[in-house]
């Protein structure tokens, strides 16, 4: 029966959500109806409608974390019939749209699972691991002012493009949802790649990539094991090229003593 | 109350350079004894913070999104000026001064401009230096773009995605402070107050988004970086939490809100589709460097495919009105135009509100690949929300709320009439005057958080003593208990209608009665129905859950409060002004070939509205404009 959206006017679902009233609640799944859906509603604008007759009956609407519904700011997060971001490639949660879905499916959805991200409430978690990561070292120690003009050290464009590549990612964690061990290793070794690849960056690539492997396992991210499921999962097609870069980058501040100076330091302070 | 500026004056070329040695400094042993609480993490707020805690002051930064990295800024698209030159087509600082001056209308204030214009080119260098990948040639130099409103090519750009990197930028700059310890971020937290202290900003109450908590933070200055509020209209091309909060608040707390009624609508946005669409998206404005924008000469062809309608029956209207900038008119142009197509009953698409945007004849210059390498990814997002394949037929694009020019009113130290209050970025009304060209907000929040803050804040620090004033004072008291009377106030009411219904119809309102064209009519209405939307907001909301708790209700419920009292001073604002200029079009104002009339006799002012009560008539107070470097005169593109 070919009952595709597209050739409806609206439909109807069945959404399986889970509710969690916080971290330490325990957690059940809910059924709700979504009704007179159209093709054209985004995902979360689906999930608005079914908000608004919750609220409208006196229930406790589902909480969720959006902001730009357009695919950049990473916010949304849910894993949807048991795939971050509902499976469509390149496409986050906010930027699906409901013509991928049939008049009467039923939907789950359920939070990004995994332990370094805790459940806040229902679909919304804690994803501050990911910033930590970031505040380890995913910088340059850039002052502001004093730098040189910006077109003194060319890049080639190879370089400029790789480093781009690997800046798309927008820090949403689907990667870390998708992956069997929680692993970060997509993200961090997205960060490391734009930076080390740069000349910008070179200058400090050893420490960044110690302190970030370091920090990874202290915010209590798995490791990789070769699963691919991050990538799979990633809107913004990150490829996993950039974990065997953050590996050959690991093995070079290795060879140059970095890792251990680096565990030293942090066992004096 | 007529308003100084403070601009400085004299030969414009050096304004910047000697005010800033004639600033005060602060010792650096000193900095580290103030605290200065920076709200808002997007480009202008975490440049700042960074920059702040960079220079040895305690600094204590705020967002109400889970991570500074997610903040507004994060969606631009098409790039960033600067004055570079790199092109050699003719660029200097001062030729982007006087597009940016003449751009804004000649609403702006000279001497911010052209501090602006004389910054940009560090942001470039220091963007550069925390490794955002620009676009770079195959020499491996800077490649630029044009933008709307400029016939030279200085904008810079990371593919399609240059907000994204720049606030990567700043955000990694910010982190790098944070674990330095000079920095202390509280996410998921909105500022609900401001608190003023014998005149002086000296503190904030926030909101903990997470448990509901309601606290003050004690500081020697606020910086508000909380961005803009086109959400004001409902529909934009703005998150959801885009608000006005942070700067209504501060408004009922003394602070003058200027030129409230500029409003930027961009002109290449997906148009609605339907009544359920909770945004607009905006489809970067470098397209029409590539893209022809026409419609449909006769009424009858509007509904036929646009690949059966033969050339001579296209109108490249654009091209046509404005031969010398063509598809790259100014927005507020662009935008006016596409209106008046669709308005003539030549739109496209569903309910005629749409214009092509074409990029047939560049497929057939350059080749789909060119296009594909540069705005695959607009193509990729349009496809995604409107199931069409921009490379086989043309995009249909509307004009769409997505910019405010106005703001809190500040001095050319970025600080407001509140001693103490700096506001930056979108949230001060500073250097666009009534109309934004493309690629300048970038600029703009960056040049307030890296170059200008840093710099101007000591001047009000160094005149003031570290820790003036402490948590126990009586104020501080005072307005938790005031945030704490409205959440319990909104909690209480338990109507019927929901919030995102009071929002939706506000929102309309402020759209057709306060949008693109505004006549003396449609303002009188407007300023009837919305204390009446208001009214009914406060008997008849309907807002669940506990204020102790995460409550996503009480949060929206809580901004709609703010914009549905902002939306008279908005109206009242474009009502006062008997002229048009740039974004703001009142009917009446207008040449008769329907291009913007404005009133330099009359209006050649910045209006900086007072506060006087909800419902009461604000008192306005006016800085005269002076343009002694760039003569006034009518802005024409033709
Ligand atoms: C879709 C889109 C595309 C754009 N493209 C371009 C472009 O190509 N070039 C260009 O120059 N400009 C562009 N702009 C404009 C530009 O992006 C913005 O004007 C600019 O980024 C605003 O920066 P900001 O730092 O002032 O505010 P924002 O980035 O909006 O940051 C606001 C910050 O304040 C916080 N905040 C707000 N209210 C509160 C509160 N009450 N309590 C606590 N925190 C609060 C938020 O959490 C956030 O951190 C675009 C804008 C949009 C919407
Ligand atoms: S790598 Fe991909 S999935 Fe992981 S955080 Fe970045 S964008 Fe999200
Ligand atoms: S809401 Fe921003 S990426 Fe989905």
């Amino acid at each position: 029966m070919s009952a595709h959206a597209s050739e409806h006017g609206t439909m109807n679902l069945k959404l399986i959500v889970w509710r969690q009233a916080g971290p330490n609640e325990p957690g059940r799944f809910e059924t709700y109806d979504a009704k007179g859906i159209t093709p054209h509603h985004s995902f979360l604008e689906m999930l608005d409608v079914v908000n608004e007759d919750l609220i409208k009956a006196g229930k406790e609407p589902i909480v969720f974390d959006h902001d730009c519904r357009e695919g950049i700011c990473g916010a949304c997060s849910a894993v949807v019939n048991g795939v971050p971001h509902g499976g469509y490639k390149r496409t986050t949660l906010c930027q699906l749209h409901m013509r991928k879905f049939k008049d009467g499916d039923a939907i789950y959805l359920e939070p990004w699972r995994a332990r370094a991200f805790p459940i806040i409430k229902d679909l919304m978690v804690d994803r501050g691991a990911l910033d930590r990561l970031i505040q380890a070292a995913g910088w340059t120690s850039a002052h502001t002012g004093g730098v040189p003009d910006g077109n003194s050290t060319p890049i080639p464009k190879r370089s400029a493009d790789y480093a781009m590549d690997a800046a798309e990612c927008i820090g949403c964690g689907a990667c870390v949802a998708a992956c069997p061990n929680g692993a970060a290793m997509l993200f961090a070794g997205a960060k490391v790649s734009q930076l080390n690849e740069l000349p910008q960056g070179q200058v400090e690539a050893p420490e960044r990539v110690a302190a970030m492997v370091q920090a990874m396992a202290e915010n209590g991210f798995g490791n990789c094991s070769n699963h691919y499921e991050c990538q799979a999962a990633c809107p913004k097609g990150i490829d996993v090229k950039f974990i065997a870069r953050l590996n050959r980058e690991f093995r070079k501040a290795l060879v140059l003593d970095k890792v251990g100076a680096l565990t030293k330091s942090a066992k004096a302070e | 109350m007529i308003l100084d500026g403070k601009a400085p004056t004299g030969r414009i070329e050096e304004s910047w350079d000697k005010y800033r040695f004639d600033l005060k400094l602060v010792n650096p042993a000193n900095k580290r004894k103030f605290k200065i609480l920076v709200v808002g993490t997007g480009l202008a707020g975490a440049s700042a913070a960074a920059t702040l805690g960079e220079l040895g002051y305690n600094v204590e930064t705020f967002c109400y999104q889970d991570s500074p990295r997610r903040a507004h800024s994060i969606a631009a698209q098409g790039g960033i000026n600067a004055a570079k030159n790199y092109p050699n087509d003719g660029d200097s600082i001062y030729r982007l001064f006087y597009d940016t001056i003449k751009g804004g209308d000649f609403r702006a204030r000279e001497a911010d401009v052209w501090r602006l214009a004389q910054v940009s080119n560090n942001i470039i260098d220091q963007c550069v230096a925390q490794g955002v990948p620009f676009a770079r040639d195959y020499a491996g130099y800077l490649d630029n773009r044009s933008f709307g409103g400029a016939q030279v090519s200085r904008t810079f750009y990371a593919r399609g995605q240059t907000g994204q990197q720049l606030l990567l930028g700043a955000y990694s700059a910010l982190s790098r402070q944070i674990k330095a310890g000079t920095v202390k971020l509280f996410a998921r937290t909105e500022m609900l107050d401001l608190v003023v202290v014998d005149g002086e900003a000296k503190g904030i109450t926030i909101r903990d988004l997470v448990t509901g908590e309601i606290r003050t933070h004690v500081g020697d200055a606020v910086v508000l970086a909380t961005g803009g509020y086109v959400n004001v209209f409902y529909l934009s091309t703005n998150a959801m939490g885009c608000s006005v909060t942070a700067n209504w608040k501060a408004h009922k707390k003394g602070a003058y809100f200027a030129n409230p009624c500029f409003t930027q609508i961009h002109p290449t946005c997906i148009p609605q589709a339907g009544d359920y669409q909770s945004k607009l998206t905006l489809m970067s404005e470098s397209l029409r460097n590539d893209g022809r924008i026409w419609v449909p000469k006769k009424k009858e062809d509007c509904n036929k495919p646009a690949n059966e309608i033969p050339e001579e029956d296209r109108d490249y209207y654009l091209e046509r009105k404005y031969p010398t900038f063509g598809n790259l008119a100014p927005r507020d142009i662009a935008s006016r135009a596409a209106k008046e197509q669709c308005d003539e009953g030549r739109g496209v698409g569903p309910g005629g509100r749409g214009v092509y945007l074409d990029f047939a004849a560049s497929i057939k210059r350059l080749g789909e690949n060119v296009v594909r390498e540069r705005y695959g990814n607009l193509f990729e997002m349009y496809e995604r929300i409107t199931d069409e394949d921009a490379y086989k037929q043309p995009m249909r694009i509307y004009p769409a709320p997505h910019y405010s020019m106005g703001g809190l009113w500040v001095d050319y130290n970025l600080m407001s009439n509140i001693p103490g209050l700096f506001v930056l970025g979108e949230a001060n009304f500073s250097v666009h005057g009534a109309n934004r060209l493309g690629a300048s907000a970038l600029m703009q929040g960056l040049a307030d958080g890296y170059f200008v803050i840093p710099n101007t804040i000591a001047g009000y620090l160094a005149t003031t003593k570290p820790g003036k004033v402490k948590a126990d004072h009586p104020e501080f008291k005072k307005s938790v208990e005031e945030v704490h009377g409205a959440s319990k106030k909104l909690l209480g009411i338990n109507g019927k209608k929901t919030v995102t219904e009071f929002i939706r119809e506000l929102g309309t309102t402020m759209w057709e009665d306060v949008g693109m064209a505004r006549s003396k009519e449609s303002l009188t209405k407007a300023l009837q129905k919305i204390p009446a939307i208001r009214k009914e907001f406060w008997e008849n909301v309907k807002v669940s859950g506990k204020g102790e708790e995460l409550n996503q209700q009480l949060e929206n419920a809580g901004r709609t409060a703010d914009f549905l009292e902002f939306a008279e001073l908005l109206a009242r604002d474009a009502l006062h002004r008997e002229e048009s200029c740039g974004g703001h079009f009142r009917v009446e104002h207008q040449y008769p070939d329907g291009e913007a009339k404005r009133d330099d006799a009359n209006f050649c002012y910045t209006a900086a509205w007072e506060f006087k009560g909800i419902g009461k008539e604000p008192e306005l107070h006016k800085e005269p404009l002076k343009f002694e470097n760039v003569h006034l005169a009518v802005r024409s593109y033709k």
